[in-house]
This record gives C-alpha cells, sequence and structure tokens, in this order.
C-alpha cells in the first residue's frame, strides 16, 4: 500500500505573510466604508490588494481591468511572490502584446476572499484579533465586482476602457457589464458562463469535502491548530484540475505513459505520468493557495447564476448597455461549454448590444484561455485595438 | 501569431463587388446595419468606409468570423435558420442577407425574421431563372455551374435555390413590400429598371431587394 497516502507537500507556514503584507500595493478601505455584501453583511474594514502595469492616460481613459480566476491572483503580469513564477497572463499581457501595457494601464486585484493580500478568511479579524476562518461571510461574484468598484474609484477613473477575465474572471466581467453599464466601455467574458452549472457545482463540491475531510481542516481552525490541510487541498485541485483540461489534451501529454519505470510495479505509487502530473499539481497549489479560500471563492461560483439575478431572464441584465463585448470560447472547453458563451451572446443580441462572438478550435480544454493560443490572441488584439480606435485612443501604429 | 492589418483582409484594394456597391448605395449613411452571413467582412467594411454605419455580422464558419473579429468588425459565430430568434424588432434599420438565402434551410422564416429585426431588409440572391441556367438544364440535362454557383450539385451549401420571380412571390406571400429591386447581368451590369420582372428574371445573374416587412401591431413595442 506504499503511496497510498501520498505524501504530497513539504511543510506550509501557517498563515502565509502575503495575507497580511502583500508584495503588491494594496489598499485599505476603513469601517467608515463598508463593503455591502450579498449576505447582506457588512464587510469593514477591508483590503484590495492590485497590481497595476503600465501608464494611467491624462483623460483616464486607458484603463483595463483584468479579473482573475478562482485560483489565480493579481500577479497577472509580474513573478509570483511565493513560487517566483512569471505571471500567470504573462503571454496575454505586457509591452507590445495583446493586451498591451504600452498603450493601456492594466489593474488587477485579488478578489476579496482571496488570500493574497485581499482580505479573505486568513485575514485577521480585527474584532477578535483572530483570524476570521469560517466566521468570514459568503461572498459572490457581484460582491467581488463591489469591491474591485471600490479600488476603481479609489484610482480616480470613472469609465474602464475594458474588463477582461477567463472562467470566473469572466463571470466578474459581466456582473461589471451588468452593474455598471456607464463604467465599461468593453467587455471581454472569456470561457465563461452566466449561471454555474450543477455539474460545476458538484465538481466543487468534490473540492470542498476533500478539504474538510482532512483532519488537519480542523474546522477551518488550522492556523491556530498549527496545521495546513494539505492533503484534502491536494485532492481538490488535482479533481478541479483535470476539468480544466480536456480528455483529448490529457491523451496526448501523457496517454499510458509510466513514470520512471518501464513496467507495471504493481503499487499504489504515482506509475503513470498523469497521476505524477496531478500530484504535482496539487503539492505546488497547496503552497500557495489558502484551503479556506479555496472554500469560500468555490462557494462564490456556485452562488452565480445571473439569470436568477436577472428576473428569469439574463437579456434583463444588460438592457441599456452600450458595452461593446466580446465573448470567447474554446471548442474542448467542457466545463465551461460553448453553448454556455453562446447563451450570454443570445442574450446580448435580444438588447441588440454590439457583441463579437468568437469559439476558438483548441483541444486544451478550459484552460486553453491562458495558453498562447494564435487565433485567440489575434482576436483579443483585433477586438481591442478596434475598441480603442472608437474609444479614441488611437491606433497601435499612430503612437509608434 | 500577429494579427494582420485591418486592411490586409477586408478592406483589400480588389474592386467591391457590384452588389455590394449597389447595397452600399440603398443603406443611409450612418445606419444600424445587421449582416447576416457576412463572410469575411466585405459588405460590413464597405458600408462602414463608405457609409459610417454602426455594423453587425454573423456568420456560420468558424474561420471567417476569427478573422472579423480580430479585424475589428463585430461579428458572432451563429446560423441565419438558428439566431435570428433572438433579435427584438427593429433592432436595425437595415437586416441585410447577401447571397446566403439559397443557402438557409427555411428561407421564408429566416426572411420574415429579416423584416422583423429590420425596419428594411436588403436580400441578394443568384437568380436560377437567368437563361444560361434553364439553356444549361434544357440541353445537358444537368445542375448548372457557373460564378454564382460554382459547386457540383453535391458539395454546393445551397439548398434553396429561386428564381426573381420565385423571390417576387414569396416577397409577396410574407406581405414585404419590394422598394426597390435591381438584377445584374452576368457582366455585372444594371438591367434596365423598366424592363418587366420576366426580362430581368431571364436576364438578370443575380438580383438585390430592398424590402419593408409588414406593418405590424405596436404592442409591446
Amino acid at each position: 500500500m506504499t503511496g497510498a497516502s501520498p505524501n504530497l507537500v513539504a511543510s506550509v507556514s501557517r498563515r502565509h505573510p502575503e495575507v497580511d503584507t502583500p508584495t503588491s500595493p494594496v489598499v485599505h478601505f476603513d469601517t467608515g466604508a463598508p463593503l455591502h455584501l450579498a449576505c447582506q453583511q457588512d464587510l469593514a474594514p477591508f483590503s484590495i490588494a492590485y497590481e497595476t502595469y503600465g501608464e494611467l492616460n491624462a483623460a483616464k481613459s486607458n484603463a483595463i481591468l483584468i479579473c482573475h480566476a478562482l485560483t489565480a491572483d493579481q500577479y497577472v503580469a509580474s513573478r509570483h511572490p511565493i513560487t517566483g513564477k512569471p505571471g500567470w497572463w504573462d503571454n496575454m499581457v505586457g509591452p507590445g502584446k495583446p493586451i498591451d501595457t504600452d498603450r493601456f494601464f492594466v489593474i488587477c486585484s485579488n478578489v476579496v476572499g482571496g488570500c493574497m493580500g485581499s482580505t479573505g478568511p486568513a485575514s485577521i479579524n480585527p474584532k477578535t484579533g483572530a483570524p476570521y476562518v469560517l466566521t468570514f461571510p459568503v461572498i459572490t461574484v457581484g460582491d467581488m465586482v463591489e469591491a474591485q468598484a471600490r479600488l476603481i474609484d479609489y484610482l480616480g477613473i470613472d469609465q474602464l476602457f475594458a474588463v477582461i477575465g477567463g472562467s470566473m474572471g469572466g463571470m466578474q466581467v459581466l456582473e461589471w457589464a451588468s452593474r455598471y453599464k456607464d463604467r465599461v466601455f468593453a467587455a471581454v467574458p472569456i470561457a465563461t458562463a452566466a449561471w454555474h452549472s450543477s455539474q460545476n457545482i458538484a465538481f466543487h463540491e468534490v473540492g470542498r469535502q476533500a478539504v474538510m475531510a482532512d483532519p488537519e481542516w480542523s474546522g477551518g481552525n488550522y492556523y491556530a491548530a498549527g496545521t495546513v490541510p494539505k492533503n484534502g487541498l491536494a485532492v481538490a485541485r488535482m479533481a478541479a484540475h483535470i476539468t480544466y483540461l480536456s480528455e483529448e489534451a490529457l491523451h496526448r501529454k501523457f496517454g499510458r505513459n509510466l513514470q520512471d519505470r518501464s513496467s507495471l510495479s504493481f503499487t499504489f505509487n504515482a506509475e503513470f505520468q498523469v497521476e505524477s502530473y496531478l500530484r504535482h499539481q496539487g503539492s505546488t497549489f497547496v503552497d500557495r493557495f489558502d484551503a479556506n479560500s479555496y472554500l469560500y471563492i468555490t462557494r462564490a461560483l456556485d452562488y452565480f447564476d445571473m439569470r436568477e439575478s436577472a428576473g428569469g431572464v439574463l437579456a434583463n441584465a444588460f438592457r441599456g448597455t452600450k458595452t461593446r463585448f466580446c465573448v470567447v470560447s474554446f471548442t474542448s472547453d467542457w466545463l465551461y461549454p460553448t453553448r454556455e458563451s453562446r447563451e450570454i451572446v443570445q442574450a446580448l443580441n435580444a438588447v441588440a448590444a454590439n457583441v463579437s462572438f468568437v469559439e476558438i478550435e483548441s483541444d486544451k480544454g478550459h484552460d486553453a484561455f491562458l495558453l498562447e493560443e494564435p487565433t485567440f490572441f489575434a482576436t483579443i488584439r483585433g477586438f481591442l485595438n478596434a475598441a480603442a480606435m472608437k474609444r479614441g485612443l488611437g491606433s497601435p501604429e499612430a503612437r509608434k | 501569431m500577429n494579427a494582420p492589418d485591418i486592411g490586409k483582409i477586408a478592406g483589400q484594394p480588389k474592386a467591391p463587388r457590384v452588389d455590394h456597391l449597389l447595397i452600399a448605395e440603398m443603406v443611409e449613411a450612418g445606419s444600424r446595419v445587421l449582416d447576416v452571413g457576412c463572410g469575411d467582412g466585405e459588405l460590413l467594411q464597405l458600408l462602414s468606409e463608405r457609409k459610417g454605419v454602426d455594423g453587425r455580422g454573423v456568420e456560420l464558419q468558424r474561420e471567417k468570423v476569427n478573422a472579423c473579429v480580430a479585424h475589428g468588425l463585430s461579428v458572432i459565430q451563429g446560423d441565419a435558420d438558428r439566431d435570428l430568434d433572438n433579435y427584438p424588432d427593429q433592432a436595425f434599420d437595415y437586416a441585410i442577407l447577401s447571397l446566403t438565402i439559397q443557402a438557409t434551410r427555411q428561407p421564408k422564416n429566416v426572411l420574415e425574421n429579416l423584416l422583423r429585426i429590420g425596419r428594411r431588409a436588403i436580400v441578394s440572391f443568384p437568380n436560377f431563372g437567368h437563361w444560361q441556367v434553364r439553356t444549361k438544364l434544357l440541353f445537358s440535362g444537368r445542375m448548372p455551374i457557373n460564378d454564382n454557383l460554382p459547386d457540383e450539385w453535391y458539395l454546393t451549401p445551397n439548398a434553396h435555390l429561386c428564381t426573381i420571380r420565385d423571390f417576387a412571390d414569396l416577397c409577396e406571400l410574407v406581405h414585404a413590400d419590394v422598394e426597390q429591386a435591381v438584377a445584374f447581368n452576368a457582366y455585372g451590369a444594371r438591367l434596365p429598371i423598366k424592363w418587366s420582372l420576366s426580362m430581368q428574371n431571364m436576364f438578370g445573374e443575380k438580383a438585390v431587394f430592398l424590402l419593408r416587412g409588414p406593418k405590424r401591431p405596436t404592442a409591446g413595442g
């Protein structure tokens, strides 16, 4: 039975210093300016950690907000302070890249409920002097957007040139476009949906149960217990990671190849390369992500249903919009399949919105939106260029 | 890797198609236009350059949609048969169907949708009543192949070919007013407007109809 309970990780510090003192800038909103949450509670004080790239122009008209996905953070195009790896969308965001930081002022903030400097369950509750843990209110995607709006206010920006994001980031894009119609000139929801499907809730529940079944989770109080539910969180990540890929991509990458051996060894070790890969994904994840944040953010996704909040008709969420939309899906994404993007497009058509919709052919599954897919990049670049012309930001050629 | 410049595909310096030029004449400057079956966006680009329209497109083929969006056009991947139902009434000044109606599964339904979505509809189509088509069928006994109908019968996407007369009948059936109808001969010249429908039907290789939908009750807006 060797390896049946994989020793996935080296020891992890209990509460990472990034929770309280992030490497990135952070803005604190004090008790006089609470965040009103969907659950009817107020969160105050609260902090939003964010990164910016490029320069805000004098008219403050060239700002792009990038919304991150479930387990990403504000380090969209800068080295991650814990892993030391390049930004999670380094190929998309930067000088001369599709989201060109020579032209645009790019903002990316850690979501409320996160663990990289924005207030979340690992943060200290000033009332008790101890981490919130499970007393942290359950937050929603809408709450994330309200917190971002406070940051955008703080930065003195009236209207964002664009809000862009994939997966959970795409849901924030949709919420932005719905809640702040005058503040979003262009919106790019990528590989996302207007409501979280039953299957996706099911996968999240598997992940949460894996975390909670780990004795080291200690009812959420692992910071005090001096433990880390690393096995539970790693299993959650492993299960989730499968949903980010496609059968085809997995087969192409690993097939039935064996890891460091030439024949089956009749054990429960990571004999197959795919097992070894997933274990690695799990173990590196727990080094950088807080288990309670994982519970809270997956919950926020499960609660997401714009159709419901628009009174059963999704189109109502966008009525009166002047925003230019570019909806993108990927053929092999089974987590947020094309038909769910098409539903967004149909709702936008129903209110005669200005919408482009592109389905990108890729066999890389949901994670394709993070990878260098030439057609995808050309789409984003072309859409942003055209929108920038409309916004009076000039053509990229004109600047050179 | 890099997106080609906007000019390279959509705005290539090749001469615009005659039917596109006519449509550009029909469309009022600054209007809102939906081009159903917009292909690589040639017409949208032309209308945007010459008439400053606020243009949108629908295109079935994914590669063409990608190219359009990469070149800054607002285009969605979609299907005239399936996706027009979602658009609200009178959302556009013009709903255009350029050389596409013959490839739809339900042309009548598509036409009715166009007349509902647009204050006016513009439809162009290859005329199956052209004398060369008739003689080809009469003498060779085979499906005709020409510039407008380039594919073998077993490869063509066309499902519902019609003549100018057929189309005029359909317009009557759906109570559409024909405000203008122009046929082009094989050389791209417009046939004299005084010609009778049968003459247009005989010598027109393709036709462009400018239509206005039936008066509808205003309930519900």
